[in-house]
């Protein structure tokens, strides 16, 4: 059974329909990459997920149960997590504040220590900036505490926005190699993308998402022989 | 600080990038420095700064509240002691807003009308109206409760509602609670609260039955004070400890980014409630002891010019920072109280220019030219004026005080002042302010000479005249210059964006 179902989303800003039919599908532990173009509608896709927008027709389904018609904070407690586009740190707060504040629904703060220490273990530098101001930290150290904020709560689904923007592309590197980390300590994520190379390359399957519909849907290993998307995005 | 650039990903990526024999370029650099640069300050004026700056913040308040409680020692007035607990009362007001408008984030523009009906609800359970009379152990905390819970009220259908919107929803229910007071005498042909007679002989405080004077002899109580200190310093702390816990940090993160916060999971509707209420309550438990002290409530109490003096207190003091609006109450409350006697208002004007100018040109050359130069120009001004017509310097200066003899033989104050020049002088010196940041160098110096002494004349002829106005002119013309000076207020926080 899978993690997260999307099945027959269909999401409206107002009267402009963005996400047409959409079904997309993450199992318990699968790395799930979700490609498209600027404006394709990865961005809404999430906040649908997360319950930010709700869908006009369609269901939601999370961990075994209908979140459809549930608040954000309801979807967050049961296992979501994101890091937002642009990461949207709490800029005037420290980095240690910015990450007590993604365990901000772990109320009695049981295990709070060992959540701060995985965290620590993953991103040293992290550690070493935690008193700093996050709105002054680099690209780089703002991605690490981005994703450090995401993992205090302890998710289950780990939703990635574009990772890579912004980013220069050694530190893209890097930060596909923690994603790859992460992943590979048992968290199932959607890592939404517009690189298309590097996202595949570690995951298990993909979808490419085309003015709110999703066109392709495949392995991962297949998509990057996907002659069409080769063309659309690998630029080769 | 490190001067250690960049990320380490990139250091080992690009060798030598981290080094001082490559340029060091990009924002790393400036950041990793900044925490030194703004320790800053040497010398001795930077060792006492670092000193302070290591007091703790209860030290403080235990300083402020003693030095508070010290004051009727000093001042055996009645007049001073009352000002005294004015004083505090605006300070618990301020710090009420604080957590509206600093922490919450919200545009309340109705918070008056809570102070209000804290006012009421003290009111109406402590009088001969309904010949209900209980304790205060009671009543104030009831006060509060309806205080929170019709802060509630009107938070709850602006829950989606942000900015402008709350900002009309909050306008529109303190107009309807100003209808509801000035009307309260005929609600459905009953008498409820007095209408805009208000309502009078209300109970004062009091304490397992025994009665909390308002006064002795017609002598301010200074009991009052003392009760009006001691919640505030208790008010102080719990809003402090409501801060520093997991509910005061959602309520920055909520400022900072409602949608991160929400996207972190943080119930976003219950916390801006939450605040909503917080404030609302202390506003109610302020309006209590204003009504137990007046031993009356009238509607009047709680009209506009009371909500723009609070946000002024907020905004000046810096919003966010406890410490800051109180700071901003006490210097406003001071402020406007000075302003209300002429003669000492004189003084005040006369030290900020002078201070003013100062601080702008230092001990210069320039400085002894302006100075000079407005000095000079004012005895000439006044001798040939005095020539032409004796009428012109005849007018005694507005109010008592040691400056008023000098500042008459200086400006041009005329017996009687026709109608047309109040407004004429007054526009004129607006536009020579302007004029003066258009202009520089020495044709600035030059300009900034026949300014002061319109200042003066305008001040001496139509500000000190009519003090009631000319109050909130001041209180406007500082919040201006602060907003260019200092945005973040005194103690408020500089935002720091993420680019
Ligand atoms: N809050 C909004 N209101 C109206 N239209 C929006 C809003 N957010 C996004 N859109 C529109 O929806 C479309 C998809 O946006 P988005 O999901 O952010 O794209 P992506 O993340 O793939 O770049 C775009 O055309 C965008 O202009
Ligand atoms: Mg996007």
């Amino acid at each position: 059974m899978s993690l997260l179902e999307l099945s027959g989303i269909n999401t409206y800003y107002g009267l402009i329909h963005i996400l047409q039919d959409v079904n997309i599908e993450v199992g318990e532990g699968e790395l799930v990459a979700l490609l498209g173009g600027n404006a394709s509608g990865k961005s809404t896709t999430l906040k649908t997920i997360l319950g930010i927008v709700r869908p006009k027709t369609g269901t939601v389904r999370f961990a075994g149960e209908d979140v459809t018609n549930r608040k954000t904070s309801h979807r967050i407690g049961r296992g979501m997590a994101i890091v937002p586009e642009n990461r949207r740190l709490f800029g005037p707060m420290t980095v240690l504040e910015n990450l007590e504040m993604g365990a901000y629904l772990n109320r009695e703060g049981k295990g709070r220590k060992e959540d701060f220490d995985r965290v620590y273990t993953l991103f040293p530098r992290v550690h070493e900036r935690r008193s700093q101001l996050a709105g002054t930290l680099s690209g780089g150290e703002q991605q690490m505490v981005a994703m450090g904020r995401a993992l205090m709560a302890r998710p289950k689904l780990l939703l990635m926005d574009e990772p890579s923007m912004g980013l220069a592309p050694v530190l893209v590197e890097r930060s596909f190699e923690i994603i790859k980390q992460v992943h590979e300590a048992g968290v199932a994520m959607l890592v939404v993308e517009q690189n298309a190379n590097v996202s595949l390359s570690i995951a298990d399957r993909g979808y490419v998402l085309q003015t709110g519909r999703i066109v392709l849907a495949d392995k991962a290993s297949a998509l990057l022989e996907n002659e069409g998307l080769r063309k659309a995005y690998l630029g080769r | 600080m490190d001067d250690r650039t960049g990320d380490s990903a990139f250091e080992q990526a690009v060798p030598g990038a981290g080094t001082t024999a490559a340029p060091r370029i990009g924002k790393d650099e400036w950041v990793a420095s900044v925490g030194g640069r703004r320790a800053g300050r040497g010398g001795p004026l930077g060792a006492i700064e670092q000193r302070l700056r290591r007091v703790p913040w209860w030290a403080w308040l235990a300083l402020f509240v003693a030095l508070a409680a010290l004051l009727p020692v000093g001042f055996e007035s009645g007049y001073v002691r009352r000002i005294a607990f004015d004083t505090v009362i605006y300070m618990l007001l301020a710090l009420g807003l604080n957590v509206v408008v600093g922490w919450g984030g919200l545009l309340d523009l109705g918070y008056v009308a809570f102070f209000g009906v804290g006012a009421y609800s003290y009111a109406v359970v402590s009088s001969d109206k309904f010949d209900l009379h209980l304790p205060a152990l009671l009543s104030i905390p009831l006060a509060c409760v309806v205080g929170g819970l019709v802060g509630l009220l009107v938070g709850l259908p602006s829950r989606r509602l942000v900015g402008d919107y709350l900002a009309i929803v909050t306008l529109f229910f303190f107009q309807i609670f100003l209808t509801v007071s000035n009307n309260s005498d005929n609600i459905g042909g009953r008498d409820l609260a007095g209408g805009p007679n208000g309502l009078i002989n209300i109970d004062p405080l009091g304490l397992f039955g025994r009665e909390l004077r308002v006064s002795t002899d017609g002598i301010f109580n200074v009991a009052y004070l003392y009760v009006a200190l001691v919640f505030f310093a208790l008010v102080y702390l719990a809003l402090r400890f409501a801060n520093e816990s997991r509910t005061g940090r959602a309520w920055r993160s909520l400022r900072e980014d409602p949608l991160a916060a929400e996207m972190m999971g943080m119930p976003v509707s219950r916390l801006k409630l939450m605040a909503f209420a917080f404030g609302a309550a202390v506003a109610a438990l302020t309006g209590t002891f204003v009504t137990a002290l007046n031993a009356s409530v009238f509607p009047q109490t709680f009209e506009f010019p009371l909500l723009i003096t609070l946000y002024t207190m907020v905004i000046l003091g810096g919003a966010g920072s406890q410490a800051g609006v109180v700071i901003g109450a006490v210097a406003i409350s001071v402020l406007l109280e000075v302003l209300r006697e002429p003669g000492d208002a004189r003084y005040l004007f006369y030290a900020v220019v002078l201070l003013g100018i100062v601080a702008a040109m230092r001990l210069s050359t320039r400085l002894a030219v302006v100075l000079g130069g407005t000095l000079a120009l004012g005895f000439v001004a006044h001798a040939v004026a005095g020539r032409v017509d004796e009428d012109w310097t005849a007018g005694a200066g507005t109010g008592g005080g040691g400056l008023a003899a000098w500042a008459a033989d200086w400006v041009i104050v005329p017996e009687r002042l026709a109608g047309w020049i109040a407004p004429v002088s007054y526009i004129a010196l607006i536009a020579a302010v302007l004029a003066l940041t258009l202009a520089s160098g020495w044709t600035r110096l030059a300009l900034l000479v026949p300014t002061l002494y319109l200042a003066a004349f305008v001040w001496e002829n139509v500000m000190l005249v009519k003090p009631e106005p000319t109050r909130f002119v001041i209180l406007g013309a500082m919040l201006v210059a602060v907003m260019v000076a200092r945005p973040e207020g005194i103690l408020g926080e500089k935002r720091v964006e993420i680019i």
